[in-house]
């Protein structure tokens, strides 16, 4: 509070120099040389980075990238996949040490190491350790370079996806709101038709599907998987571009557009889809958290990408393992805690956003 | 009005229709020995031979239009399915060995107890607070409640299902970790099972107790959405020329609030809970896999990885047309609640 108001200060000095200034005006000196007009971008800019939460939303964001893509840069064990050793006993056994037994036999002593207790697989498991910060997992990766990699995949796929659902979304809303009439009615009436299939079922069944056609082994099912997922995602995108449009398509710079001959192509992409930017970016912005979302579900449902590649949805998937659950949520929480911080900043960038580009939020 | 509603009820069964086209036609892209073995895998335990239970399940699969891959074999399925779906009859889980229908209406009732009882505690969280945090906007407890919400919102349900699972059940014990009630509802005495006052209450305070931490999660993950919306309505309702009117003619602030706001910010609160009406009976598929609960949700979950058609196709029906309802309610809804509104057919 106490900061807008010294925000709000300076506006009305600003406020009394422009008064002035236009009394100085009759002296030869025009009015837009003294005051500084910030353009709409900067406007929004600077609302933007006004509110606390948008700040900490972007912070988080380009912390999680850092994190993925120049993260394992530092980490000795990123070449590998975050593979640290070889299914070796041999080297398992140099690596950890079991517990050593000690015993006394006609006077000598014999100090042995008791294989018994510990099986390979609970060796593997290591815990916490200042070469390991999350330790490693079943399969003698190191969990901390696996979460970079995985967030990798998980971003990148998020972007793709949200970039490919908006462009689907933009040409066929617009097109529907453009044109109206029975291109209206039938892109409206397939984005009714999508919007009732609910998506985490028919994602299962996909999975089903490409698993049983011999897909299920590479990284290209979730691939697959993810272009379905634009295929009935663009719905919402669809909606809300044909609802600006009919609002715009009736204002008056568009009968301007009209009178001065202008094509359609550049009446539609020159004037009507700037006014909708800034929603799309909002609307985009929102449903980035959501597909990183549906990639952990699928990934935590064992559905995704196959189970040896790393994503934070195939790394949390260890938590349905309730041996891992219990005894080792070093290997699970942390990318819990990456799946909730990326949907929380992007849903904080995109609430800042879309405040800021608000025009009847005054402040 | 019934124009209107007549025109959208025939929209519907075009949309449905359309869903149903779409849904039939990815399902039939499931391999077809997939679904044979799956059907093996379900039968094998009677002590028929491998050549008769294939010769039956030719039949079986005949009979419900599956045996034929092609285009046209696609096409005559459909129309048999539709002709069945249309009569009531949603065909036969081969996984479960039961009617579709007999399948949801025994585990939708368990999903839709948890997802109305979560619906309630959030509608009496959720609502006041919205409404105390836009009066005070900008202040501490908008600031605090804002960003609580924005976390619940952002916690997936897995990640969340299984920290409770790993605090309070492994760590602390208070509660079990998945399933339902071991207790029995009987208790022996003289070797003859009898109800008794206490086993009665023991079994209903272990049954809750197994319902615990999933209504939690469920009540943590979306209490944050109601709360923000009911928060941006108020300072809509807030900002109108009626409520300056109110605070001018002198009316005393918690009048203003309870009486004039509060029941303008009803109007699209209402509207917008007749969208939870697929959740409410559709069951939560994640978090009752995550706390293995026999719902509506994981049951048609298992029914779907097992390739098992016909519960996969009337589970996403069953979906899809409380969906086209709740669209529909809810428009319809906003009518009722807010005269100023129309519906023109």
């Amino acid at each position: 509070m106490e900061e807008k108001e010294k925000i709000a200060q300076p506006a009305e000095e600003n406020a009394a120099e422009a008064k002035s200034n236009f009394n100085d005006n009759l002296h030869g000196e025009s009015l837009a040389d003294r005051t500084k007009v910030l353009s709409p971008w900067a406007t929004v800019m600077k609302r933007f980075f006004r509110s606390k939460l948008s700040v900490i939303g972007l912070v988080t964001i380009i912390f999680l990238f850092l994190f993925s893509f120049v993260g394992p840069l530092f980490s000795p064990w990123a070449a590998n996949g975050g593979k640290v050793i070889d299914y070796n006993p041999a080297l398992i056994i140099d690596q950890y040490s079991y517990p050593t037994i000690e015993y006394t036999v006609n006077g000598v002593k014999y100090s042995a190491m008791d294989l018994t207790i510990t099986a390979p697989d609970f060796v593997r498991l290591g815990g916490i350790s200042w070469s390991h910060w999350l330790g490693t997992d079943a399969s003698g990766y190191d969990v901390l370079t696996r979460l970079m990699l995985g967030g990798r995949i998980s971003l990148t796929i998020g972007f793709v996806v949200v970039i490919l659902e908006t462009v689907i979304g933009v040409v066929l809303g617009g097109l529907a709101g453009y044109f109206g009439k029975w291109v209206d009615n039938l892109i409206m009436r397939i984005v009714d038709i999508l919007s009732c299939i609910p998506t985490l079922p028919i994602m299962l069944i996909l999975s089903v599907i490409f698993t049983e056609s011999g897909l299920g082994g590479s990284i290209s099912k979730l691939y697959y998987m993810m272009i379905f997922l634009c295929a009935i995602g663009w719905t919402g995108t669809a909606r809300l571009v044909r609802g600006q449009i009919l609002t715009l398509r009736e204002q008056e710079f568009m009968l301007a557009a009209k009178a001065s001959g202008l094509s359609t192509g550049s009446k539609i992409f020159k004037h009507l889809m700037p006014n909708v930017v800034p929603q799309l970016i909002v609307s985009m912005t929102l449903g980035l958290g959501s597909v990183i979302l549906m990639e952990a579900t699928l990934g935590f449902l064992n559905l995704g990408a196959p189970l040896g590649t790393a994503t934070w949805g195939n790394l949390i998937n260890l938590a349905s393992t309730s041996e891992y659950r219990e005894y080792y949520p070093n290997l699970w929480i942390g990318a819990g805690i990456c799946i909730t911080l990326a949907i929380l900043a992007f849903n904080f960038v995109g609430d800042g956003l879309r405040d800021a580009f608000d025009p009847k939020m005054k402040r | 009005m019934v124009k209107y509603i007549i025109k959208r009820l025939l929209l519907s069964i075009l949309i449905l229709f359309g869903v149903s086209v779409i849904l039939y036609v990815l399902l039939r892209f499931m391999p077809s020995n997939f679904i044979e073995d799956q059907y093996m895998i379900s039968h094998a335990q009677g002590g028929a031979s491998e050549e008769q239970m294939k010769a039956d399940l030719q039949l079986i699969l005949a009979e419900y239009g599956l045996d034929d891959d092609s285009f046209w074999g696609i096409v005559k399925g459909y129309f048999m399915w539709l002709g069945k779906f249309l009569q009531g009859d949603m065909g036969e889980s081969f996984k479960y060995g039961k009617s579709v229908q007999a399948v949801i209406g025994q585990y939708m009732w368990l999903s839709f107890g948890i997802s109305f009882v979560a619906l309630i505690l959030e509608m009496i969280i959720a609502i006041p607070l919205g409404i105390k945090c836009a009066v005070n906007q900008y202040g501490k407890l908008d600031y605090v409640a804002t960003v609580l919400c924005m976390v619940g919102i952002a916690f997936p349900s897995f990640f969340l299902g299984n920290l409770f699972i790993k605090w309070f059940a492994v760590d602390l014990g208070w509660f079990p970790v998945q399933g339902m009630t071991t207790e029995v509802i009987t208790e022996v005495i003289d070797g003859e099972a009898v109800i008794t006052v206490s086993s009665f209450f023991n079994y209903i305070f272990d049954y809750i107790r197994c319902l615990i931490l999933p209504m939690s999660v469920m009540v943590i993950l979306s209490i944050g959405g109601l709360m923000r919306y009911t928060r941006t309505n108020t300072l809509e309702v807030l900002n109108a020329d009626y409520i300056r009117t109110a605070r001018a003619k002198g009316l005393s602030e918690g009048k203003v609030v309870y009486k004039h706001v509060f029941r303008n910010t009803m109007i699209p609160l209402v509207t917008q809970l007749s969208f939870t009406l697929p959740s409410l009976f559709g069951g939560a598929m994640i978090t009752e896999q995550i706390f293995s609960l026999p719902g509506i949700g994981q049951i048609a979950y298992n029914g779907m990885l097992a390739g098992d058609i016909f519960l996969a196709m009337g589970y996403n029906m069953f979906i899809a047309v409380l969906t086209v309802i709740g669209v529909l309610f809810a428009d319809i809804m906003y009518a009722v609640v807010d005269p100023r509104v129309k519906l023109v057919g």
